[in-house]
């Protein structure tokens, strides 16, 4: 909503300091965007009196004009304007002035000049030059008293400031002026006045005839066939109007708040519109068919309506219409039709002030895909009981402007007449909500002040309030409650910290966890990522959206993998090769019939140098696979403690307690550049349930004994099954287990590998002899022999003294 | 065994006396122990027998040892001194202004960083973690939440919708969507607990916003909602400037005032002192001088109702703020988009105790 500062003041009878107006209206709760100042380009520009105008002696067209500004000196000023008269008063630009609209339309800064042989020292204005209109046949003629050299600003009243104040859903009635003063009349604790339009005081507009559903305005029959889309519908019809240009203070009125002057009965409609916030509508009487207006749905299959912009709009059985014996003229609400548009021969006009159902509306705008000033406004609510005084307001318009006729009081269809809605206000309930008791009389001061009527004193511990029309949001007892705090002031409410109780509940599973795992990968050094969940790409069991912000990305993603391996391709185009990021979000799959199952993951992905490159020669090697088992047996530690990693192809897997697989590692075949490393990535499902807490087993009392055992192994037989063989069959006695290398080729025949396996050995009650450990050594290289054909190489060393890990 | 107090083997152990400062740092210890060592040191096994000795011999011998071993003594503190000195003029030559030897050192997603900090202080102010779906209902993201049917106030949330049927669910089922805001977790918790409730809920929410340098189609939100007997705006104004007291500085000015949401009623939006300019005013706070910070309000009584409690019994208040834009300000950040690239020259800036110095950390951070 624009508003005009100027246009304010009129309603207050005050000027308005612009930022303290701003302050007001922000506290009020109707915070302004921006401040546009209006005609600020005008600052140099002085009043002159032309004192002579002589011809000029080269140039048949041109005067010679001496011009006092003020200044000590008389000036010289060559003037090419045919209306420049001795005696009169005109904007004056001296040398060293910028006029805001030169020549082209650009700032022009005025330097002294020859024109045609005469010196000219400055340049006496027209309205366009000034940007105060399109008239740029004469200079404009100052009516004023003020003195030669008063700057234009203070001499007329220009100066203005445009506020674009946004204005929330509930408020539709601060979508006028009026809604507006009548807040800030309260924040300035001062009357508010709808301002005079000047020369109205010669009309005196009848009282509306109240009807039904059908009744004359003039010569039209107008009839309510859609209830429910029209509750009410004014009409007044002016006879012998003359089209024309408005009067310079409503064009500028309107200009100031950003809508284009168009002829003095349209802008009779916007500036009620703006002013009062009831949108009107005026018809070219002369060119309805019929002389009949029906308000009605759109009958099913119906003929669309070409509208005042020139666009065919399709019509459909939802929409309420105007029509007249042709057919569609209006989409009631929304936009006139061009068959019936006011235009330079219109002589007699119909006015159409109408209140249109919110909803209805809004289904038409959105269907057709149009929005206007006047459906914006009809779909937030306007007041059912402005469309008279609106309607007188428009005829006074009109008549001042345009002159004409109005024929018969102006006529007012209200087939069920209501009453604003009465609202009951508890005190108790004030103090209740707010934390603090209001006096009755600040209670009562509050609602007066937003325009309500308080019918009863608080005997039965509740206030009666018939609340204003124009606020079609306050419905219930809380919405008053929230208006008391609202003028009372939210300022005004102390911040006091008061005892309160805790809340009854722990901390969500799923963030605790989560947190956990995040903590634990930042620990490892990976770089936490967060990418959009909207993917390019989705199977049978992908959430599908029906309108995704990019129509390239509709689906929701099942897991986090790709995106982050897409992060990795990103970091190569900056031409960083080293990349370690982690993300923990949502995925979603689809469950027919109910809502999609959301399950949070957490994904990494890693590629690049193992650690950062050091002078001394560190830092060199990549990550390799082994990376990321290590990485992955930490993330499913991390996030789901209960699985297991287990080989499955050539990936790593997490399969949980109950068989499923809930983790997945792998390098991953991406597309890269030549210098790029391989990218290692994996993901793993989180665990919600409480992590087990970690139980403290007893610190060795005795030492370990460690033997390291050259194994030559058959090929087929994996590591982990010598492992579990070698555990079996070394017993209790064995406490740890690792491999120091592995080998294959030279010294070795074909079809083996050989590795070496460190066993630590330790006993809980005692230090282990030499003896035992031997047996246990002898016992286990049976068992591999005869089980998986695993012996010992020959040269191998034997055992290494007790090192203890 | 020889007679230790034989000239000669006092003379031996006299050469080897005088053979310390040729020992190296190892050998230096262990001679100090073979010669010195209390329990078997030769020096100190000498001056233990002494008094086995006859008295002529004692007092000559015994004079000769203790002068051996003040000289062992003398010489073992100068060698130790001197390949100390030695010790230190190698170092001297190392040059350790050459870069240091780093780990990769991993960091938490700023907006996480921010989150956490937020829920930290929230969570001393008594209020506990919960979250929600990011898919909803239209009746969960909407209408529980007192958004009228088909009000202008959901044109402000530009809804992505699930290309997939309405379910059926309690309370109400409906269209399914991706949520606009975390608020449903409101509804979500009234139904699941009693009061006194005190939650802080973060969560990823959607709205059909094109990217740009202020707007995502993802963003994380959080919400607050704390429900019980008794609360009233007082505490609202007074919870929620003690949190910005704490996240924003002590000092930190705030202001509520009036604004709109379907789901709060008296509804109230926080600035805080715009923490560029401290009131001034400038382009980042549009010469106001203040930033929005969250938007709060009292829990409307429908939304109370439709979270299956009494609104005349319980009152409560809620407020939504979004760290994404809290942690461009924090940062100077100038492009949300930021936040969704893994770019590791913008992640890695994050990093907790990042060092000045070496390689890379020369730009500006």
């Amino acid at each position: 909503m624009n508003a005009s500062r100027r246009w304010l003041e009129d309603f207050l009878k005050r000027p308005l300091e612009t930022r303290e107006l701003v302050g007001k209206l922000v506290m009020l709760g109707a915070p302004v965007d921006a401040v546009e100042a209006l005609h600020a380009g005008l600052g140099e520009i002085r009043v002159a009196l032309v004192e002579s105008v002589a011809p000029h002696p080269n140039a048949d067209r041109l005067r010679v004009c001496e011009v006092n500004d003020g200044s000590a000196t008389v000036k010289h000023v060559v003037c090419g304007a045919p209306n420049v008269t001795a005696g009169r008063k005109y904007p004056f630009a001296a040398v060293g002035a910028t006029v805001p609209h030169g020549k082209g339309g650009a700032p022009m800064r005025l330097e002294r000049a020859k024109i045609r042989g005469e010196v000219s020292e400055g340049m006496l204005c027209s309205a366009r030059e000034l940007g105060l209109g399109q008239d740029h046949d004469g200079i404009l003629e100052l009516e004023t008293d003020a003195t030669p050299g008063t700057p234009l600003l203070d001499a007329i009243p220009l100066a203005d400031e445009r506020l674009v104040i946004d204005v929330g859903p509930n408020r539709p009635d601060l979508l006028g002026h009026k809604g507006l003063a009548r807040e800030l009349a309260a924040a300035y604790n001062v009357p508010f006045r709808l301002p005079q339009i000047p020369g109205a005081e010669r009309f005196d507009v009848p009282p509306p005839r109240r009807a039904g559903t059908t009744g004359n305005a003039g010569n039209v029959r107008i009839e309510l066939q859609d209830l429910v889309g029209c509750r009410r519908f004014h009409a007044a019809f002016i006879r012998d109007v003359k089209i024309g240009p408005s009067p310079s203070w409503l064009a500028q009125r309107l200009e100031a708040v950003g809508v284009r002057s168009i002829s003095n009965v349209v802008d009779a409609t916007n500036y009620v519109m703006l002013e009062l916030n009831q949108p009107m509508h005026a018809f070219d009487a002369a060119r309805l068919r019929g002389q009949t207006i029906v308000v009605r749905r759109a009958a099913a299959g119906e003929t669309s309506l070409v509208t005042l912009d020139n666009t065919a709009r399709t019509l459909d059985g939802e929409m309420t219409l105007i029509t007249d014996g042709g057919g569609p003229i209006g989409l009631a609400g929304i936009m006139g039709g061009a068959s019936s548009e006011v235009g330079p021969e219109t002589t007699d006009v119909l006015l159409e002030a109408a209140w249109w159902q919110p909803s209805g509306i809004r289904r038409t705008r959105r269907r057709l895909g149009m929005s206007t000033d006047a459906s914006y406004r009809f779909e937030r609510g306007i007041d059912l009981w402005a469309g008279a005084d609106a309607m007188r307001r428009c005829i006074e318009l009109v008549l001042v402007t345009a002159g004409g006729e109005l024929i018969d009081a102006p006529l007012d269809l209200w087939p069920e007449p209501t009453h604003p809605p009465r609202i009951f206000l508890r005190p108790s309930r004030v103090t209740q909500v707010l934390g603090v008791e209001l006096s009755w009389h600040e209670i009562e001061r509050c609602l007066l002040a937003i325009g309500a009527t308080v019918v009863s004193k608080p005997d039965d511990g509740r206030i009666a309030v018939d609340v204003p029309a124009w606020r079609p949001d306050l419905r219930q007892e809380i919405d008053l409650v929230e208006e008391v705090a609202r003028i009372h002031g939210y300022e005004n409410i102390p911040i006091e910290l008061r005892p309160a109780r805790v809340g009854s509940l722990p901390d969500a599973p799923v963030e605790v966890a989560a947190s956990g795992v995040r903590r634990g990968l930042a620990g490892l050094g990976l770089l936490e990522v967060s990418t959009l969940p909207l993917v390019p790409g989705g199977g049978p069991d992908s959430v599908r959206l029906l309108n995704p912000p990019s129509a390239t990305e509709p689906w929701l993603r099942r897991e986090l993998l790709p995106s982050l391996v897409q992060q990795a391709q990103v970091n190569w185009s900056h031409h960083v090769r080293d990349v370690r990021l982690f993300e923990i979000g949502t995925v979603f799959e689809v469950r027919p019939g109910a809502r999609p199952l959301e399950t949070r993951h957490v994904a990494a992905v890693v590629t690049g140098a193992r650690e950062p490159a050091h002078w001394s020669g560190t830092g060199r090697t990549d990550f390799d696979r082994w990376d990321l088992a290590g990485l992955f047996e930490a993330a499913v530690a991390l996030a789901n403690p209960g699985a297991v990693v287990q080989v499955e192809g050539s990936a790593w897997v997490a399969v949980n307690s109950d068989g499923r697989t809930v983790g997945r590692a792998e390098p991953i075949d991406t597309e890269g550049p030549p210098w790029a490393a391989p990218v290692l990535g994996l993901e793993v499902e989180v665990d919600a349930a409480p992590r087990r807490h970690v139980r403290y087993r007893a610190l060795p009392s005795t030492p370990a004994a460690e033997r390291d055992l050259a194994l030559v192994i058959p090929d087929g037989i994996v590591a982990s099954r010598v492992r579990q063989t070698l555990e079996e069959a070394a017993g209790p006695l064995l406490v740890g287990l690792d491999v120091l290398d592995e080998y294959r080729g030279a010294g070795l025949p074909s079809g083996v590998r050989s590795a070496m396996f460190r066993l630590t050995f330790r006993a809980p009650d005692r230090t282990l002899r030499d003896q035992e450990i031997d047996e246990v050594e002898r016992h286990v290289l049976a068992v591999l022999e005869r089980e998986l054909g695993a012996r010992r190489r020959e040269a191998a060393p034997s055992s290494s003294p007790g090192r203890v890990p | 065994m020889a007679d230790p107090t034989g000239s000669s083997e006092l003379d031996a152990l006299r050469a080897r006396v005088e053979r310390i400062p040729s020992l190296d740092a190892a050998q230096l210890e262990a001679e100090h122990i073979a010669l010195l060592g209390r329990r078997q040191g030769t020096i100190t096994e000498l001056l233990k027998r002494l008094p086995e000795l006859p008295l002529e011999q004692r007092k000559d011998f015994g004079a000769k040892v203790n002068q051996l071993k003040v000289r062992a003594d003398a010489l073992i503190a100068e060698r130790r001194a001197a390949l100390e000195t030695e010790r230190r003029g190698r170092s001297d030559r190392v040059d350790l202004t050459m870069p240091p030897r780093r780990r990769w050192v991993g960091a938490e997603h700023p907006v996480t960083r921010v989150i956490d900090e937020l829920l930290g202080i929230f969570r001393e102010l008594g209020f506990a973690v919960a979250v929600g779906p990011e898919v909803e209902t239209e009746w969960l993201n909407f209408g529980a939440l007192n958004f009228p049917p088909d009000h202008p106030a959901m044109d402000l949330h530009d809804t992505i919708y699930l290309d997939a049927p309405p379910i059926e669910e309690k309370p109400h089922g409906g269209r399914l969507l991706l949520r606009t805001h975390t608020s449903p977790v409101q509804i979500r918790v009234m139904l699941a607990s009693k009061p006194p409730i005190r939650v802080v809920i973060p969560g990823m929410c959607y709205r059909n916003d094109p990217f740009d340098p202020s707007h995502a189609p993802a963003f994380q939100q959080i919400e607050g909602l704390a429900v019980d007997e008794g609360i009233s705006f007082v505490d609202l104004k007074a919870t929620l400037t003690q949190f910005a007291r704490r996240f924003f500085g002590p000092a930190t000015k705030v202001r509520f005032r009036p604004s709109f949401f379907p789901f709060t009623e008296p509804s109230a939006e926080m600035d805080v002192e715009c923490q560029l300019c401290h009131g001034s005013g400038c382009p980042a706070c549009k010469g106001t001088g203040w930033m929005e910070i969250l938007g709060s309000g009292m829990v409307h009584p429908h939304v109370i109702e439709n979270g299956g409690l009494d609104p005349e019994q319980y009152t409560g208040f809620a407020w939504g703020m979004g760290p994404h834009r809290i942690a461009l300000l924090r940062y100077g950040v100038p492009d949300i988009r930021l936040f969704y690239e893994g770019d590791m020259r913008f992640l890695g800036q994050f990093v907790p105790g990042r060092a000045a110095g070496w390689a890379g950390d020369r730009t500006p951070a």
